[in-house]
């Protein structure tokens, strides 16, 4: 039977299927890669201590501190007690239980999702969780790979292993080659628009088409980080030759007669011609334009030269309720355009526009202007490593002359746990992938772009079409 | 984690009109730098249920402070609640203010295993259903909802909806087992399964 890439990872992962009443369902599968950070951790091993349990593969499981950490200062206590005794307890259940921790000021240190991958931690037909909901960034590497609850983050560290039911598949094909100035943000918003926020519940993503197959590793990252977005519980990307040679060489990717076994295995991981899913969706790259979100979750997501949408644009009765309290809370006018729209705050940085990449593209709108009065702008690099190589390219010597922060790496403003917060009222342009109310900061508002539109809202002081400055 | 076992819950509710209500509703990013597991109720819903940041003054306007829904313990919304970020701490305040089941339209995947491992009862319901449920409660705030596991049932007053479980949640949430534990007992098995991967996808 023909089956799907997911069907393939699923099937090599199942330790038990046993069908009892208790089970369902649902198989016991294996995992291979377990990130972790300080968030979603400390009452994960609080639980294994009170009973009395190990963590079983501390050799399969990798930490880092990245989501309460200052981008000001490498002390743990910058940001307060609060923060410093979660991140302290990381590093005391890491080196009690043995697990390789990548701390603040560790030359591996970044956000879990940038660092785990640019390591080569992240390989294809992996099964990959971490307590984070972005965990779907590592679908990039025809990984499955998907966020779970702290009870679930207790249950691998005890047994590597996971009960999950499978989900429904969905192919989402972008044909064609993306226009000048359109991005892999731009792709994933245009996808989340169009399937809705809750889209892709209850389903892995499989992303494919030609507009997919020529993106490098860093811009698949981007698109199946946000799979999250539309409610999927994973996204994919088949392995190609692009993802062998981001990985060969990487400090924990296969070598030697590893690497040629490990490639024989990859080369096999992709859907069948013809396998069948349960929905498709179907995307023309030329008709993408800049996206730029106007609501208060990502699917409420319109082109740069769109008008705001009226609540009346909308059928159904919810999603009119929804606009309705969107146009609202983001203080909008249906109709109204968003090259108007001023913006004090931009945010280039987080697990979906953190790269190095992204740091290029937005470097290169910096170095055209200078931030607008009024405008605080801040980047923030996805990683140590992304930080070095960007000022080995002299990336944030452009960005400091245009009167952008360059700050120390870390999740930062894309949910503001550390003390990059917005204020009441402040509008941003961010390269995040959360526009929720209050994510950035209480009674802040938000508009998701890719870092080349966020790199123009600063320079202008309003939104942009990024196609003028190419 | 080890809980005990839920079957019958009866009481009123609190109706949150709303779609898509994300976990940075349910509890925002402040509260998440805590250590454990309890004392989040009183954060629930921070930015809709108070004016000021430091929870001294009630938005008399949100749902949660109307006095005829004081001393609910069921919770009725609308689709895909529970989106967004992975954190259990949505399940835990809304568990630690007093809720015991969440009744909507539709639960974010990542959501709606966590209510399940913390004894949380998400239940599903059809949008007409959940129409009927929210008239039931404006007529009567003080309505009682009978929520029944074992049946799969939700009955108020006249009206009764059956509901969809999965097998594997119902035994979970009726025996509250211990997930972990069951899994260890099969120890065996992971082993096997570990010494059966080629050497170079060994750790």
């Amino acid at each position: 039977m023909a089956t799907t890439l997911y069907d393939k990872i699923w099937q090599a992962h199942i330790v038990d299927a046993k069908k009892t009443s208790e089970t369902g369902e649902e198989k016991l599968i294996y995992i291979d890669r377990h990130l972790i950070h300080e968030v979603t951790t400390p009452q994960a091993f609080a639980g294994l201590h009170e009973k009395g349990r190990k963590v079983r593969c501390p050799e399969r499981t990798f930490a880092t501190m990245d989501h309460s950490i200052s981008t000001r200062s490498l002390a743990l206590d910058a940001c307060g007690p609060t923060n410093k005794l979660q991140l302290q307890t990381l590093a005391d259940n890491c080196e009690k239980h043995g697990i390789e921790l990548f701390p603040v000021g560790h030359q591996k240190q970044g956000i879990v999702h940038v660092m785990g991958p640019e390591i080569g931690l992240i390989q294809p037909g992996m099964t990959v969780v971490c307590g984070d909901s972005h965990t779907a960034t590592h679908g990039a590497f025809g990984a499955l790979a998907f966020g779970i609850g702290t009870s679930q983050v207790e249950h691998v560290l005890a047994s590597q292993t996971l009960k999950q039911s499978k989900a429904k598949s969905m192919k989402v094909q972008v044909n064609g080659s993306l226009p000048i100035g359109i991005t892999a943000k731009d792709i994933i918003l245009a996808i989340i628009g169009k399937i809705g926020h809750a889209g892709a519940t209850g389903h892995v993503i499989e992303y494919c088409g030609a507009a997919i197959s020529a993106l490098s590793m860093e811009e698949r990252m981007t698109v199946c980080n946000m799979s999250i977005e539309a409610g999927a519980k994973a996204g994919l990307i088949a392995p190609d030759q692009t993802t062998f040679d981001y990985l060969e060489g990487r400090e924990y990717a296969p070598k030697g007669d590893h690497w040629t076994q490990a490639m024989a295995y990859w080369a096999s991981l992709e859907s069948d011609k013809d396998a069948s899913f349960d929905t498709i969706i179907q995307l023309n790259a030329a008709d993408i334009t800049p996206q730029v979100t106007w609501g208060t979750n990502p699917g409420q997501v319109i082109g740069v030269n769109q008008p705001v949408p009226a609540p009346s644009d909308f059928s159904d009765p919810i999603d009119k309720d929804s606009a309705n309290k969107a146009l609202k809370y983001m203080d909008l006018e249906p109709g109204q355009k968003l090259a108007d729209l001023s913006v004090n705050n931009v945010f280039i940085g987080s697990c979906t526009n953190g790269r190095i990449e992204d740091m290029r593209a937005a470097a290169a709108i910096a170095k055209q202007g200078k931030v607008a009065k009024g405008v605080t702008a801040i980047v923030v690099p996805g990683s140590v490593s992304v930080k070095q190589q960007a000022e080995a390219e002299q990336l944030d010597k452009i960005f400091i002359e245009a009167g952008f922060e360059w700050r120390l790496p870390g999740c930062s403003m894309c949910l503001g746990m550390n003390d990059d917060v917005l204020k009441q009222g402040d509008r941003c342009a961010s390269t995040s992938n959360r526009n929720f109310e209050g994510r950035q900061g209480r009674g802040a508002r938000t508009h998701l772009v890719s870092p080349a539109m966020a790199a123009a809202a600063a320079l202008a002081g309003h939104f942009a079409d990024v196609r003028d400055y190419q | 984690m080890t809980t005990t076992g839920i079957n019958i819950h009866t009481g009123s509710a609190v109706p949150l009109n709303q779609a898509n209500v994300d976990t940075d509703q349910i509890i925002p990013k402040q509260f998440l730098t805590a250590v454990t597991r309890s004392g989040y109720g009183k954060h629930l819903f921070h930015d809709w249920r108070y004016l000021d940041q430091h929870e001294q003054v009630p938005n008399p306007d949100f749902v949660l402070n109307k006095a005829q829904h004081q001393g609910a313990s069921v919770l009725l919304t609308r689709e895909n609640f529970g989106c967004g970020s992975s954190r259990e701490h949505a399940p835990w305040s809304l568990d630690d203010y007093g809720f015991k089941v969440v009744i909507g339209t539709s639960f974010a995947d990542i959501f709606y295993d966590n209510c399940i491992n913390n004894q949380l009862l998400p239940v599903q319901l059809a949008s007409e259903q959940m129409d009927q449920l929210f008239d039931a409660v404006a007529n009567d705030a003080s309505v009682q909802i009978t929520v029944n596991l074992q049946q799969q049932k939700v009955t108020v007053g006249e009206l009764s909806f059956s509901f969809y479980i999965a097998e594997q949640h119902k035994t979970n949430l009726l025996k509250g087992l211990d997930a972990i534990g069951q899994t260890l007992e099969l120890d065996a098995k992971i082993t096997e399964f570990e010494n059966n991967l080629p050497e170079w996808q060994r750790a």
